[in-house]
């Protein structure tokens, strides 16, 4: 039990994927400019980041490793990785044809977003089982969430303020991320991991 | 090499029966958003924008058409409109027409033949002592980057 | 009038949080007592000089009122009315100026002053306990007493629709804004009708407790309290708040004198609070107890610009610049004329407008004593706003919000709770006009809402027209299709009948007519071919005398009716060819016969 919060406590905070591992830095930057829509790219993403991981750590431990496809969990990776992207659209499109307006063409990029495939490999080469794959794969997505609700209540703000002309935009965000996650330095050496 | 492709086959045609059964189970009915864009857009069904009333001009901007093509609405609704839909607001497009404030027209319904002389008849909305609100207050120094935005320069209130 | 000394209780004060401590200047005006201002010669009274839907004059030009008379009655609901300070002759209704700041002037009447004061029949209730609740809240609505704090609101509706019971009447004597001291002088000159006036609404309401919320800097009101209380037996509690501005608003000294913060969107009545002005409570003992209705109140005059500061009691209706006159005001010293305090209030833009019956100050300060705005600077985020404000809200956010217009983000920042104090503006250090802000944002957000439901309506009733138009549409177009259905079936029916189906025929009597006619000819045919000489012979017959009478009645017709004749003869005619025809025929069968027999 102590290693789960522990595997949870480090992914969310001490590892955190965006602002330590510096993966999935695309949707962070493009949909964080109002906080209701961050929170319902982080839904999105949370949800896509726990299926998927799951799901592609039963087809690796059930089909590819057992058959010796494991050169092929890459591309497989990525198969299954959209089809729970392009699911998780249409549900979002049924549920709220407002978000999928907003959320636009960040929706699908999910597929793209590296944090969503690093996590799938990562747990093969750590070696989690089950649990730990979800678990790993949740804690991935609870970090992002935090980090970009944070952010957008914060870019909110910024957006507001007067913010000189050549640093207005993504710019002013870059910089913001960067004295963050200087801050989630304080993590470091929290966790053992 | 055989398994391979046989084993990624496989996955890809499971994948695809699953997401053929969510489109179906998923389709979404109706347009939910352009109703909320035409609750935003002042229903003067002017078709100053293009469109032959409101209702399409909603239609088109959930299509993706440019947010500022509405002179009765002018700021205000350009402004909400880009609050929703999380779009930069842009100024009033001039070739569409200018924001001259609220007009009204008094017409007796009983008597009215339809010429639509009273259109262009039309003046502006008074501000009574009830609906009198002071302007936004000037910054005679253009310090601040927001105060530069077109969208924020001080306007006159109606009449 | 109890014989045995009242406690007076003192009670534990809470704390408000943000505030400011601007300069007092309250021993400019309240040393000296309150005095009368002369009868000036002419008053114009607003028709709405108070919260609510104004007043409909019930007088026209030209009639002449007694003092204290109803010259504008109330209209239903949140209104109040209006009374002729002194008795005079109504010269005209017409708009004149008006104290507010856009400067619009509003409909109101002129009464020109006669100087003989004389009183309408007035009718006292002494023993007013005696009297119904709602008679006595009829009484203070027909006094026209409104809220002398500042806002005006009619004074009655607060004791109609008690939907919540109340436990605490909170007397409001805090008066925190600088400069005015028109309230500490009222007390400490008439705290006895205070008092009494305190009692009525307490008894109106059913209220356990008096709670007079009082700021510390006024000991000489504190014990003009106490002892009216003593010499009246009214049981009362004190609340004596440090002074600090603004304690005196109504939801500050709640949250100070009781320790309870009044919900958002919400009234004192949901926390068992109802608060009155002490302005307020002596009118309503003057309306209910001696039936004197509002006709005049106590303004503070002061500033620099004033030789004479102090506190006047001034008819409603005269004009501001009589009283400044009175009160010796050097008019071109003076940079700007202010109604009300130096936070709250705002520049009169034509000082010929009349007290009305909020005005609690006037201040005619110099350049020097009130300077004018300079230019602000940049916000430098410094959070001074946040600490200040006494409804813990976030200024510096509201700032943001106002200056690019983001409505929704205001409202979210709880700016319909802001009480434009100014304690935000006072403490910038780069003199940000933070309320200017914040009152546009809140006119553009009322603009806002009004425009939605105009443009809803508008909705509604173009979607009602265009399916209206469709569907006269679909039934014109419904109506057009039977008809052509009708025609058509109509057209098949003919082309069935003229191929002899005795059915088609039933609905045509025309046809059917012709039919049997023709099958008649046929039958006739066939008929003479198969028939006997005999029954020739007969037929021979008869048609010779339907032919003989055909002649007959020709004949007749020649003598006595020449009209018919051309028928008759055509018919005659007819009938001899028959006749002729069955004739021959009967001969040939008899030659038949003949030949066949021989």
């Amino acid at each position: 039990m102590n290693e789960y919060i522990l595997l949870l406590i480090g992914t969310v905070l001490v590892n955190n994927f965006v602002l330590v591992q510096f993966l999935g830095l695309c949707p962070f930057m493009g949909v964080s400019n109002k906080l209701e829509y961050a929170v319902g790219m982080s839904a999105a993403t949370t949800f896509v980041l726990t299926v998927s991981s799951v799901a592609t750590y039963v087809v690796h431990s059930l089909i590819l490793a057992p058959l010796g496809l494991a050169f092929l969990k890459t591309i497989t990776f990525i198969l299954i990785i959209a089809f729970v992207v392009q699911f998780t659209e249409m549900v979002i499109r049924k549920t709220s044809p407002l978000l999928y307006r907003v959320l636009g063409i960040f929706l699908p990029l999910i597929t793209t977003n590296c944090a969503v495939l690093g996590v799938s490999l990562l747990n093969i080469s750590k070696q989690n089982n089950l649990i730990e794959s979800f678990l790993y794969g949740f804690g991935a997505a609870v970090g992002f969430s935090l980090v970009l609700v944070l952010f957008s209540a914060m870019r909110e703000r910024i957006n507001l303020a007067d913010v000189p002309v050549p640093f207005q935009g993504p710019a002013i965000g870059l910089i913001a991320t960067g004295i963050i996650s200087l801050a989630f330095m304080g993590f470091s050496g929290l966790v053992a991991v | 090499m055989i398994t391979a492709t046989i084993t990624l086959l496989l996955i890809a045609t499971v994948c695809g029966a699953i997401l053929g059964f969510a489109a179906i189970r998923f389709k979404p009915d109706g347009d939910p958003l352009v109703d909320q864009i035409d609750a935003i857009l002042p229903q003067t069904q002017c078709g100053q924008c293009g469109h032959p009333g409101c209702r399409p001009y909603a239609e088109g901007i959930a299509d993706g058409e440019p947010i500022n093509k509405c002179p009765p609405g002018g700021e205000a609704t350009i402004q909400a409109l880009a609050d929703l839909l999380d779009v930069e607001p842009m100024p009033l497009d001039a070739e569409h027409g200018e924001e001259k404030g609220k007009q009204v027209a008094v017409i007796r319904e009983q008597e009215c033949i339809g010429c639509t002389k009273c259109i262009q008849a039309m003046v502006l909305v008074q501000s009574t002592i009830r609906t009198w609100y002071t302007d936004k207050p000037t910054s005679l120094i253009e310090l601040i980057a927001t105060d530069r935005n077109p969208l924020n320069n001080t306007k006159e209130n109606a009449a | 009038m109890s014989a045995q000394p009242i406690t007076i209780a003192r009670s534990k004060v809470w704390n408000l949080p943000g505030g400011i401590h601007p300069a007092e200047h309250k021993a400019e005006s309240n040393k000296t007592p309150i005095e009368a201002i002369p009868l000036p010669s002419t008053l114009w009274l607003p028709l709405s000089m108070h919260l609510g839907a104004p007043a409909l004059p019930c007088v026209k030009v030209g009639d002449t009122v007694l003092k204290g008379e109803l010259i504008a009655k109330a209209e239903s609901g949140i209104s109040a009315n209006i009374h002729a300070p002194t008795s005079g002759r109504i010269s005209a209704i017409e708009n004149h100026a008006f104290a507010h700041e856009s400067g619009f002037k509003q409909p109101a009447l002129c009464l020109e002053v006669d100087g003989l004061e004389a009183w309408r029949v007035q009718n006292p209730w002494a023993d007013w306990k005696n009297h119904q609740i709602s008679d006595i809240v009829q009484r203070i609505r027909d006094g026209g007493v409104t809220g002398m704090g500042g806002a005006g609101f009619p004074t009655d509706i607060k004791y109609r629709n008690k939907h919540a019971p109340i436990h605490t009447l909170l007397i409001n004597a805090a008066e925190c804004e600088p400069y005015i001291t028109a309230d500490d002088r009222l007390i400490r000159e008439k705290a006895d009708e205070i008092l009494q006036g305190a009692e009525i609404c307490q008894h109106l309401l059913g209220a356990d407790n008096i709670l007079i919320g009082i700021e510390d800097n006024k000991p000489e009101a504190i014990s003009a309290f106490e002892t009216a209380a003593q010499q009246l037996g009214i049981k009362i509690v004190l609340a004596v708040v440090p002074t600090k501005y603004p304690s005196g608003g109504e939801k500050q000294l709640i949250q100070l004198t009781l320790g309870v913060e009044v919900p958002k969107k919400g009234l004192p009545s949901d926390v068992g609070v109802v608060c009155q002005n002490v302005g307020t409570l002596r009118q309503v003992y003057r309306s209910v107890v001696l039936d004197e209705p509002l006709i005049s109140r106590i303004t503070t005059v002061t500033g620099k610009a004033v030789s004479k500061p102090g506190n006047y009691e001034v008819l409603i209706g005269t004009s501001i610049e009589t009283v400044l006159n009175h009160a010796s005001a050097h008019l071109k010293k003076a940079d700007r004329v202010i109604m009300g305090g130096p936070m709250m209030g705002f520049a009169l833009p034509d000082i010929t407008a009349p007290v009305i019956k909020t005005t609690n100050c006037l201040l005619a300060a110099t350049k020097k004593e009130l300077p004018a705005p300079i230019i602000d600077n940049p916000c430098i985020r410094c959070g001074l706003c946040e600490q200040a404000c006494p409804v813990d809200l976030l200024p510096q956010q509201l700032l943001w919000s106002s200056k690019n217009r983001h409505l929704e983000y205001a409202e979210l920042h709880s700016i319909q709770d802001c009480i434009e104090c100014g304690a935000c503006a006072y403490v910038c250090p780069s003199r940000i006009p933070l309320v200017h802000y914040f009152r546009y944002t809140k006119g553009e957000l009322r603009q806002e809402e009004k425009d939605l439901q105009e443009s809803e309506r508008a909705r509604k009733r173009f979607e009602n027209r265009q399916a209206r138009i469709e569907r006269e549409k679909q039934e014109k177009e419904e109506r057009r299709k039977a008809r052509a259905e009708a025609a058509a079936k109509a057209l098949a029916e003919k082309k069935s009948n003229t191929d002899g189906s005795s059915e088609a025929g039933k609905d045509d009597p025309i046809k059917a007519a012709l039919e049997r006619a023709a099958a008649k000819k046929q039958a006739k045919t066939t008929t003479v071919e198969t028939q006997t000489p005999e029954e020739l012979k007969e037929l021979v017959e008869k048609a010779k005398a339907k032919f003989e009478k055909a002649q007959q009645k020709l004949k007749d017709a020649e003598a006595n009716n020449p009209s018919i004749d051309a028928y008759l003869s055509k018919a005659s005619v007819k009938l001899e060819e028959k006749y002729l025809t069955a004739d021959k025929t009967y001969q040939a069968a008899l030659n038949k016969q003949d030949k066949s027999s021989s």
